[in-house]
C-alpha cells in the first residue's frame, strides 16, 4: 500500500480545549503509517460564526488555509466537523464561481498566495475509512473493544448538507462510525439521536436549547445501554463531555457517559496506551481503560 | 418488491394514545409515498387520514415523515427510501405532538410564526401607476430561490431548535423574512430585521445543523437565508450588542490577534465579565483536566503577520 500523506488542519479546539484529539490523531497516524504534516500557518475557520459577520473575510481566510495544503501537494484532512464543513463549503463556492474565486485570489495575491483548487478536503474519519480502508485497519487491530456497547454520535457538519460531502453517507441513516466501531471490535448501539444536533453553535445565547439537545443524545445513548459515546467532532465532544453536569440538571437525570473522540477508539483498538491517547483529559472519565 | 409500512394512527376525538398499524404492500419503482398512502386508504383502511391536494409538489399539504426524514409524500419515491432505509418504513405525521388525526397535524404554530415576519411585500404602490415596476434578472436572483417555498412545514417540524424552544421562529419563517428583505421593491427590511434579531426567537437561535437545507423538498436552503439575515443585521447597522453578535464578531478579533481562536478570550468577549459566572462549573472541570491553556501557552498561527494583513484588506463588515 502506498504511503498516505496529508496536510493536517487541526482547527483551534484540538490545540486548546481538546488537546487529546490532536495527540490521539497523531498517535493513530503514526501507528498506521499515515504521514500528517501540520498546517501551522493555518488560521481559524470561523466556525460558522465569522461567516455570520463577514462572509468575504471568512472566504479569504479559509481559502488561504487550503492554499497551504496545495503548496504541499497533498489533500487536507480536518479533525473537526465544523472545520470540515466551513473549509469545504468555501472550496465548493470558489470552485463553482469564477468571479468569486478571482475576488478571493486578488486579496490572497497581496500575500503572495494563489488558490488553484488542487487539494481535496476530507475529515480524518473518511481518510481512515476510504483511503486507508477498513479491511486494512482490521488487520492492525490488536486490542479489540470486546464487550463494549458504543454509541456513535455523528455530528451535523460531517453529514449535512449531504451535497457537500463526498462520503456516500445518508444523513438519515449514516453508518461510517458504526462500521468503524464494529471493526474496532465494539458493538455499535442503535439510538434515535445518533445523527442529531448537540446544539453547540447556539450554546452561548441559548444554553437551554443546547443543554436539551445534548441531553437528548446523552440520555438516548444511556437508554440504549451504551458504555460510552464516540464522536468525530470536538465541538460535539465539548458539549457532551464538559457540560454533562449542567445537562443532567436540565434533563432531570443523572448522566455519567464518557464521550470519546473517534481517533481514541481506533487508538485503543490498535493497542496504544490510554495516556498517549489523552484519555486523562476527559471530564467524564472512561474508567474502563485506565 | 414487498415493503412493510408502519403507519402512525391516532384519532384525537376517541384515542387516548396513538398506535401503529402495519401494512405490507407490493411497490413498484414509479411509486411515491402518496401512492402508498392512497392504496392503504383504498385497499386496507378507509379511515386513514392525511392531507393531499395537488399531487405535483406545489401545494405543500402532504408533507410527512418516513423514518424521521421529512418528505413531500407526492414527490418522494419509495425506491429512493428503500435505498436508505431498507424494506421496513415508519410513516409518521410531521409532528406527533400536534397530530389531530393520523397524519394530519395542526399547523397553527407554523402559521403563527410565519405571520410574525410580515410575509408579504410592503411597498407604497401608486394607485394609478403609469409604468411597469421592473425587477431586473440580477435583482430577482438575489432572492436565491427563497420564493420557491411552498410552506409544507418539513423544515420547521424537523428543526431541532424548534423542537426544544417553542419560541423559535424556525427556518420557514426566517427564509420568508429573507425572501422579502431581498426584494428590491420592499420597504420593510429594517422592521423585519428587528423582528428576527430577537434572542430567544430569532436568527441567533439557529443551531446550524443544516437539517432544513437537507430536508427541504424545494431546495430553498433556509439556513443559507438565515446566514444572510445575520449578515444583513450587520450591514444595516441594526445588530444589537449582545452575546450572540459579540460571539460572531469576536472570531475576527481573535483571528486578528492569534490567527487561531483564543477560546477563553472569545467567551469573555461575548459574555462580558458578569456573564462569565455561569461558565465557572464547566471551566473548573476543564481546568482540572488540562483543557484550558494558560495565557502564555495560547497557540498562535505561524505567519501571523500574513493573517493580520489579510484581515485588514479583506474585512467588509463593521460592528
Amino acid at each position: 500500500m502506498e504511503k498516505l500523506k496529508y496536510a493536517l488542519y487541526t482547527g483551534c479546539t484540538a490545540r486548546e480545549s481538546t488537546p487529546e484529539l490532536l495527540s490521539s490523531t497523531l498517535a493513530v497516524a503514526e501507528k498506521l503509517g499515515i504521514e500528517l504534516e501540520l498546517l501551522n500557518e493555518a488560521s481559524c475557520c470561523g466556525a460558522s460564526h465569522l461567516q455570520d459577520f463577514d462572509d468575504h473575510l471568512s472566504l479569504v481566510l479559509n481559502t488561504r488555509n487550503i492554499c497551504y495544503a496545495e503548496q504541499r501537494e497533498v489533500p487536507m484532512v480536518t479533525l473537526c466537523n465544523t472545520c470540515q464543513l466551513n473549509t469545504n463549503m468555501t472550496k465548493e463556492r470558489i470552485d463553482h464561481d469564477e468571479e468569486l474565486r478571482e475576488k478571493v485570489n486578488a486579496d490572497l495575491k497581496e500575500v503572495g498566495l494563489e488558490y488553484k483548487g488542487v487539494s481535496d478536503v476530507k475529515h480524518f474519519l473518511y481518510a481512515i475509512l476510504d483511503d486507508y480502508g477498513l479491511e486494512n485497519l482490521a488487520k492492525q487491530i490488536t486490542k479489540p473493544l470486546k464487550n463494549f456497547n458504543v454509541a456513535p454520535f455523528y455530528g451535523c457538519h460531517n453529514i449535512r448538507p449531504s451535497e457537500l460531502h463526498q462520503n456516500d453517507e445518508s444523513p438519515y441513516a449514516p453508518d461510517s462510525l458504526d462500521r468503524l466501531i464494529e471493526i474496532c471490535g465494539g458493538k455499535s448501539v442503535e439510538y434515535d439521536e445518533k445523527n442529531s444536533c448537540c446544539g453547540f453553535h447556539a450554546d452561548l445565547q441559548a444554553p437551554e436549547t443546547a443543554h436539551k439537545l445534548s441531553g437528548n443524545a446523552l440520555v438516548g445513548a444511556m437508554d440504549a445501554d451504551a458504555d460510552f459515546m464516540v464522536t468525530p467532532c470536538p465541538l460535539c465532544h465539548l458539549n457532551l463531555d464538559v457540560k454533562q453536569g449542567e445537562i443532567g440538571h436540565t434533563m432531570g437525570r443523572e448522566i455519567e457517559m464518557p464521550v470519546l473522540h473517534m481517533p481514541q477508539i481506533v487508538g485503543l483498538a490498535l493497542g496504544i496506551e490510554p495516556e498517549k491517547l489523552g484519555l486523562n483529559h476527559h471530564v467524564v472519565k472512561a474508567v474502563y481503560f485506565e | 418488491m414487498v415493503v412493510k409500512f408502519k403507519v402512525f394512527r391516532f384519532n384525537g376525538d376517541t384515542d387516548v394514545l396513538p398506535y401503529y398499524k402495519e401494512y405490507k404492500l407490493e411497490v413498484s419503482k414509479e411509486d411515491v409515498v402518496l401512492d402508498v398512502l392512497n392504496r392503504i386508504k383504498w385497499e386496507f383502511s378507509g379511515s386513514l387520514s392525511y392531507r393531499r391536494s395537488c399531487r405535483h409538489g406545489i401545494c405543500g399539504s402532504c408533507a410527512v415523515k418516513v423514518n424521521n426524514k421529512g418528505v413531500l409524500a407526492c414527490k418522494e419515491r419509495i425506491y429512493d427510501l428503500i435505498d436508505v432505509f431498507g424494506k421496513e418504513m415508519t410513516i409518521d405525521p410531521l409532528s406527533k405532538e400536534r397530530a389531530v388525526k393520523d397524519l394530519i397535524i395542526d399547523k397553527k404554530d407554523f402559521w403563527d410564526k410565519y405571520d410574525e415576519v410580515q410575509p408579504y411585500l410592503e411597498a407604497e404602490v401608486e394607485e394609478y401607476p403609469t409604468k411597469e415596476n421592473i425587477v431586473s434578472q440580477k435583482e430577482a436572483g438575489q432572492l436565491l430561490d427563497a420564493d420557491y417555498c411552498i410552506q409544507c412545514g418539513a423544515c420547521y417540524y424537523s428543526c431541532p431548535s424548534v423542537e426544544v424552544n417553542s419560541d423559535y421562529l424556525g427556518p420557514a419563517a426566517l427564509a420568508k423574512a429573507y425572501r422579502f428583505n431581498s426584494d428590491v421593491r420592499d420597504d420593510a427590511k429594517l422592521e423585519r430585521l428587528e423582528t428576527v434579531n430577537e434572542i430567544g426567537s430569532g436568527i441567533w437561535d439557529c443551531v446550524k445543523c443544516f437539517e432544513c437545507a437537507e430536508v427541504c423538498p424545494k431546495e430553498v436552503n433556509p439556513i443559507e437565508k438565515i446566514t444572510k439575515l445575520h449578515l444583513q443585521t450587520f450591514e444595516e447597522g441594526v445588530a444589537d450588542n449582545n452575546v450572540a453578535t459579540r460571539h460572531a464578531v469576536g472570531f475576527k478579533h481573535s483571528i486578528q490577534k492569534h490567527g487561531l481562536l483564543d477560546e477563553g478570550g472569545l467567551v469573555l468577549y461575548s459574555e462580558g465579565p458578569l456573564g462569565m459566572a455561569k461558565h465557572i462549573p464547566a471551566a473548573i472541570g476543564m481546568l482540572k483536566n488540562g483543557k484550558i491553556p494558560m495565557p502564555w501557552q495560547l497557540p498562535k498561527s505561524e505567519k501571523l503577520d500574513e493573517i493580520k494583513k489579510l484581515v485588514k484588506i479583506s474585512s467588509t463588515a463593521k460592528f
